[in-house]
């Protein structure tokens, strides 16, 4: 027995012998997601930023260069102080709301939907059977295209945005979850059973913990998409909204506030995925054991 | 510990017969299997692959149900898995998102045993596996052999009258396997269960049974049912005395006759 222990505290077999980062083994990043060379540089966390400031620059000289009018290419200034303009005021932070009210009451809407669907389908053969088509058909729907049908059945209000953003956040969530709950090893289901489980307990302790890193998967690409959802619903018809303010914009040939929107948009839908990201980190810690304790 | 109640065996398998249907037509698993356990009893069954004893522990658990025949547990018809029988698998069967000590209380957990009973209990099953300092760690953190003794632990955890294991250290090295046949004799002399174990080894069932049952080539059959007198408590200095051999080697004879 302490053979055995000791063993698994070092485990010298479990890394591989002859990775190209073997000779600084001292550090334990993961290997995949660093480049030899830039590991160890501080100002390698300026990169990123560094590049960013320098599309500024571009855009800039662009804008400066006279080449294109101030309504097309306005100058990142002109979009800042448009953006300070509406923030000022309140109407941005008000846009804002709309927008993400729609965007979290769809994406919650449409991933309850597709979870309970998908478990039922991955459950029973029957429901599989009856709903497949039908499901495949209405993914194979733009949502765009049926989004005036929509607002003409629940008019221009919240209703429909809301149903806009759900349907576009179902498929994947659905497909997720189907896949998640179907590859659950049979044998821990046969565990389950020998132990008498009931099926609320089978759900409870087997299926949810064991689908989740598929299903979260799913989440994730889900809440990037709900934001599509609402702005497109929103150009469709909408008197407030971010989408709205795109589609207002547009129409005034007010482009910095067209780019400020987007990158309040942009801002709305990262905030949604580091959400997601956080969920996953926090309830699917256990993925990350045996990874590091064996460097 | 001594002193049974009655001599009447605990689990049985009455005649039975068990026909995969796939693809590429039927396939006779087993053919009028017929076994009986006595109570504390351990039974190992050896037999080449492929004959059906992994069919007929699962038949055996209630995991299956076999196309003719029957399985009896204290002389009630075994329709569908249940507590009272402990089933441990080839692979260690782990929940990778809990940790070993999870892992253990998982069957107190769904029995619904009072919180402090499951703590007392599940710390006093980390001692008897020898996993107290690994209880926060995840299965993907354990080696083979670790994670195959909280699979025993938590089979016994629930105190299961009937263990039945399949093949269970047959992914583990050499090495570990003689350690851990050794420590499931050390658990068994405190917890005397009923145990059927399928293994590949014939070494191995010799070292732990009291009986060893061999079964022939697919469909499979009950050919041989040998007890193993030789006196316990067993260690692995055992392996080479000339009664052990000679057991073995009958028992090799009756698996390959030429």
């Amino acid at each position: 027995m302490d053979s055995d222990t000791t063993a698994t505290k070092s485990h010298p077999h479990r890394r591989p012998p002859d990775t190209p980062f073997s000779a600084d083994s001292a550090e334990h990043a993961p290997a995949l997601h660093s480049t030899p060379r830039l590991r160890a540089g501080w100002w390698r966390a300026l990169l990123a930023p560094g590049f960013g400031v320098l599309l500024l620059v571009l855009w800039d000289v662009v804008a400066q260069s006279g080449l294109y009018a101030d309504f097309i290419v306005p100058s990142p200034r002109a979009v800042a102080d448009r953006w300070w303009d509406l923030a000022g005021d309140g109407s941005l932070t008000r846009h804002m709301a709309v927008t993400l009210r729609e965007v979290l009451v769809g994406l919650l809407a449409g991933v309850n939907a597709a979870f309970w669907s998908g478990y039922l389908i991955a459950k029973s053969r029957l429901v599989a059977n009856i709903l497949m088509p039908y499901l495949v058909a209405l993914q194979a729907v733009p949502i765009v295209a049926i989004a005036p049908l929509l607002i003409i059945w629940f008019g221009p209000g919240f209703t429909s945005k809301v149903l806009i953003c759900a349907l576009l956040v179902f498929f994947p969530m659905l497909v997720n979850t189907v896949l998640g709950v179907r590859n659950i090893p049979s044998e821990l289901r046969d565990l389950m059973e020998a132990l008498e489980s009931t099926p609320l307990q089978t759900f409870w302790y087997l299926e949810l913990p064991a689908s989740m890193p598929i299903v979260i998967g799913g989440l994730k690409v889900s809440a990037t998409l709900s934001v599509i959802g609402a702005v497109v619903a929103e150009f469709v018809s909408a008197s407030e909204g971010l989408g709205y303010l795109i589609n207002f914009g547009r129409g005034t040939f007010d482009t910095p506030l067209v780019i400020a929107a987007v990158f309040t948009l942009t801002v709305v839908a990262l905030a949604l995925y580091g959400l997601a990201s956080w969920l996953e980190r926090l309830l699917l810690a256990w993925q990350n054991a045996g990874r590091s304790v064996h460097n | 510990m001594s002193g049974n109640p009655s001599n009447a065996p605990i689990l049985a398998a009455h005649h039975i017969c068990h026909t995969y249907s796939g693809p590429s037509g039927d396939v006779v698993a087993l053919d009028g299997v017929t076994l009986d356990l006595s109570r504390e009893s351990f039974v190992c069954l050896v037999g080449p692959s492929g004959c059906g004893k992994s069919t007929l522990l699962r038949i055996l658990a209630g995991l299956l149900k076999p196309s003719r025949g029957q399985a009896t547990l204290d002389s009630h018809l075994i329709t569908r898995a249940q507590r009272r029988i402990g089933v441990i698998f080839q692979k260690a069967n782990l929940m990778p998102w809990r940790t070993v000590y999870g892992n253990l209380a998982l069957p107190l957990q769904l029995i619904g045993v009072p919180a402090n009973e499951q703590a007392r209990r599940t710390q006093a099953m980390l001692e008897l596996t020898g996993l107290n300092r690994f209880a926060g760690a995840y299965p993907a953190e354990l080696s083979g052999g670790m994670a195959q003794r909280v699979a025993i632990g938590r089979a016994l955890i629930h105190d299961p009258e009937v263990l039945l294991l399949d093949e269970p250290f047959g992914a583990l090295d050499a090495l570990t396997r003689e350690q851990m046949g050794e420590e499931l004799l050390r658990i068994w002399a405190r917890h005397r269960k009923t145990v059927l174990m399928v293994t590949h080894s014939i070494p191995e069932a010799v070292l732990l049974a009291d009986r060893v049952l061999v079964m022939s080539p697919r469909p499979g059959q009950v050919v041989l049912d040998l007890p193993i007198l030789l006196p316990r408590p067993r260690t692995l200095d055992l392996l080479h005395q000339p009664e052990f051999v000679a057991l073995t080697e009958r028992l090799r004879h009756h698996i390959r006759p030429n």
